[in-house]
């Protein structure tokens, strides 16, 4: 599903140039669960934008589903994001003025899809992520768990193939960053696949797979090492 | 994105923002008010004009004593004359080959009394012709009578107002009346008809001619009132009766004609520098609200880049982005005119109160035009923030480090 040859994100800052990204290869097939860990700085955030199409690549290719990405323009990324990429971000990003419902909706009123369709598919995410009587309350009136269950349901009411969350614990406490990683699991469960950034090694390595970032490189994968293991 | 939502979607965000939302409509609706409020007024000043002359037909020329010296200005209405115009002109003046007919005036206040009651009340001294000229109807009784200029009679036509007061409920015609040291038997009631240039018909009492010197003791017409039959000779004709006066006046050429066209032309001046003044109103004010829709589009642009950032992530293009903008700058734009044309209305409608006669509306076309100039305007200012908005790099929006978060 997903495949990044040689991929580079270098910054200009001053008159240093900074590689986020540094020649990166990796194959993610379809329902796989991925976590991405390592040290501030090594290029965990940019992976997780490039792979949902949010930047574009110094270098190097991505290919989603065999569409090759990096010479698209600006309209036909949105569209693919639309179509396939659902984004959970550490400090939730859902619309103030907007109640839970409504954030969940955003994207199917985005998307231009009438609202009696819309309705029902809104209900099912809420019922799904037991926001029943949640969904009126505006995100202030919720607590961070309650939020990100909303940027969740948002994220996924498109239908998308591909999850991306960057720290989606990183501002809970440990119960309710349990039950958001759960339930992100729960979604991995029903076929999706999920790419979680981390800095909690409890819940890197409850991914089937375990990607460790170190200076904008891949420095180890647990797929690879169990490939290698076998192979030594 | 689909119209409902896009204004549904614009409308939270306006409610949300209720003091800068506030701010702009108001700059909006004083703009397109003062364009709807002075088209208004230039309108009803124009219409008010072409009643009053319209009522005359084309075919009518108004002779003033005195003789107007600047071209292009309003003619001397109230002119000062060395010399009398006099019935004797009038009467030749209707001896004339394309003249059908001839209406003197002489016109004044005049305290007019029935038993106990009186009041004072604009006389007019004239003759049958003047109802015909300035088609006025009667509603009971007669007109003034066919008389020869020189020929008075006691009787008098008066209007409904008058009527009521002098009168009350009892019938008033065939009753007499006292105007200063003469008495008029009432043959005539006008219909109710409003003003006419100038003065209140329904006001006033008409005479005939010859009483009308008497009781002003004055010999000089104030107006008079010709009738062509065709409007084929009308430049011949206004040189024949000129050149006749001039005659009559021992070569001085002491008499000013207005026709319809020149009266109409120089209020078209008047009205035209209106028409500046207006443009020049709606430009300055619309420039401001221009300007100001710009600013606090672009502070909710930079306000809103995370927002922006999140649009984009949920697969949201460019083009909707800038529409988002684009249209919420139109909603307010028209909301703005709205109100705006609200208010106009009912300053105008106060404004029809105090002056019944005169009628303050504002066009169809300044209405929708001053709408469109204020969609327009919103839109042009709203286009470089929303182009702003729409080129943001998702990433670089999303995570922009200025705004709270969310
Ligand atoms: N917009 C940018 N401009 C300049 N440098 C950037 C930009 N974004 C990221 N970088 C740099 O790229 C490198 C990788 O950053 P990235 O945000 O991907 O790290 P990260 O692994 O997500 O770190 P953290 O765990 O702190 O979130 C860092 O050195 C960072 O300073
Ligand atoms: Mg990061």
């Amino acid at each position: 599903m997903i495949e990044l040859q040689q991929l580079c994100r270098s910054f200009q800052v001053g008159d240093q140039c900074v590689h986020a990204l540094d020649h990166l290869d990796l194959k993610i097939a379809r329902g796989e669960y991925l976590s991405v860990m390592g040290p501030s700085g090594s290029g965990k955030s940019t992976l997780l934008n490039m792979l949902g199409l949010l930047d574009k690549p110094s270098a190097g290719e991505y290919w989603l589903n065999q569409t090759a990405t990096s010479q698209l323009n600006e309209e036909a990324l949105a569209t693919l994001r639309r179509q396939y990429i659902g984004f959970v971000f550490q400090s939730y990003h859902l619309i103030p003025r907007l109640t839970a419902r409504e954030n969940i909706e955003l994207p199917l009123i985005l998307a231009g899809i009438a609202p009696k369709q819309r309705r029902p598919l809104v209900d099912k995410v809420i019922t799904r992520l037991a926001l029943t009587d949640r969904a009126s309350h505006a995100p202030n009136q919720l607590s961070g768990g309650q939020r990100q269950r909303v940027a969740i349901g948002r994220a996924i009411v498109m239908k998308p193939e591909l999850l991306l969350a960057d720290e989606p614990t990183g501002n809970l406490d440990s119960v309710s960053g349990r039950e958001v990683i759960e339930l992100l699991e729960e979604l991995n469960d029903e076929g999706i696949t999920l790419l979680v950034v981390t800095h909690d090694q409890a819940i890197g390595d409850r991914a089937r797979r375990e990607l460790k970032m170190i200076d904008g490189r891949i420095a180890s994968d647990s797929a690879n090492q169990t490939i290698s293991s076998i192979g030594s | 994105m689909r119209a409902i939502d896009l204004i549904a979607f614009n409308l939270k965000l306006i409610e949300r923002q209720r003091l800068r939302s506030a701010m702009l409509l108001a700059a909006i609706a004083i703009s397109v008010m003062a364009i709807n409020l002075l088209t208004g007024i230039g309108e009803g000043g124009k219409q008010f004009v072409l009643a009053e002359f319209n009522l005359l037909g084309k075919n009518v020329l108004i002779m003033l004593p005195g003789k107007k010296e600047t071209t292009g200005g309003i003619p001397p209405l109230t002119g000062e004359a060395t010399r009398d115009l006099t019935l004797r002109d009038a009467e030749a003046i209707a001896r004339l080959g394309n003249v059908s007919a001839v209406a003197p005036l002489i016109a004044g206040k005049m305290e007019i009394s029935h038993g106990q009651l009186s009041r004072e009340a604009f006389t007019m001294g004239s003759n049958r012709a003047f109802f015909d000229i300035r088609q006025l109807e009667v509603a009971q009784g007669k007109a003034l009578p066919q008389l020869p200029f020189e020929q008075s009679q006691a009787v008098c036509v008066i209007g409904s107002k008058l009527r009521k007061e002098l009168f009350g409920p009892k019938p008033a015609l065939g009753q007499w009346l006292r105007a200063g040291d003469s008495r008029f038997r009432v043959i005539g009631i006008l219909k109710d008809k409003g003003e006419g240039l100038g003065f209140d018909m329904n006001e006033a009492i008409i005479v005939p001619v010859a009483n009308a010197q008497a009781l002003f003791n004055q010999e000089g017409l104030f107006r008079v009132f010709i009738e062509l039959r065709s409007l084929d000779g009308l430049q011949k004709s206004q040189q024949r009766i000129v050149a006749l006066l001039k005659e009559r006046h021992e070569g001085e050429e002491d008499v000013t004609i207005i026709t319809q066209d020149s009266l109409l032309s120089a209020f078209e001046n008047i009205l035209n520098t209106l028409t500046l003044a207006v443009a020049g109103i709606a430009g300055i004010s619309m420039l401001v609200a221009g300007i100001l829709i710009m600013n606090v589009s672009l502070i909710a642009v930079s306000q809103r880049t995370r927002e922006i950032g999140l649009l984009k992530a949920l697969g949201c293009p460019a083009r909707t982005v800038a529409l988002i903008f684009l249209s919420e700058a139109c909603i307010m734009a028209l909301s703005g005119a709205l109100i705006g044309i609200f208010i106009s209305e009912a300053l105008l409608y106060v404004a029809r109160g105090l002056y019944p006669t005169i009628p303050f509306t504002t066009p169809l076309w300044a209405q929708l035009g001053s709408a469109l100039i204020a969609t327009v305007t919103a839109l042009l200012f709203a286009a470089i923030p929303a182009r702003k908005a729409a080129n943001m790099a998702p990433v670089d929006a999303l995570l922009d480090k200025k705004a709270g978060q969310a």
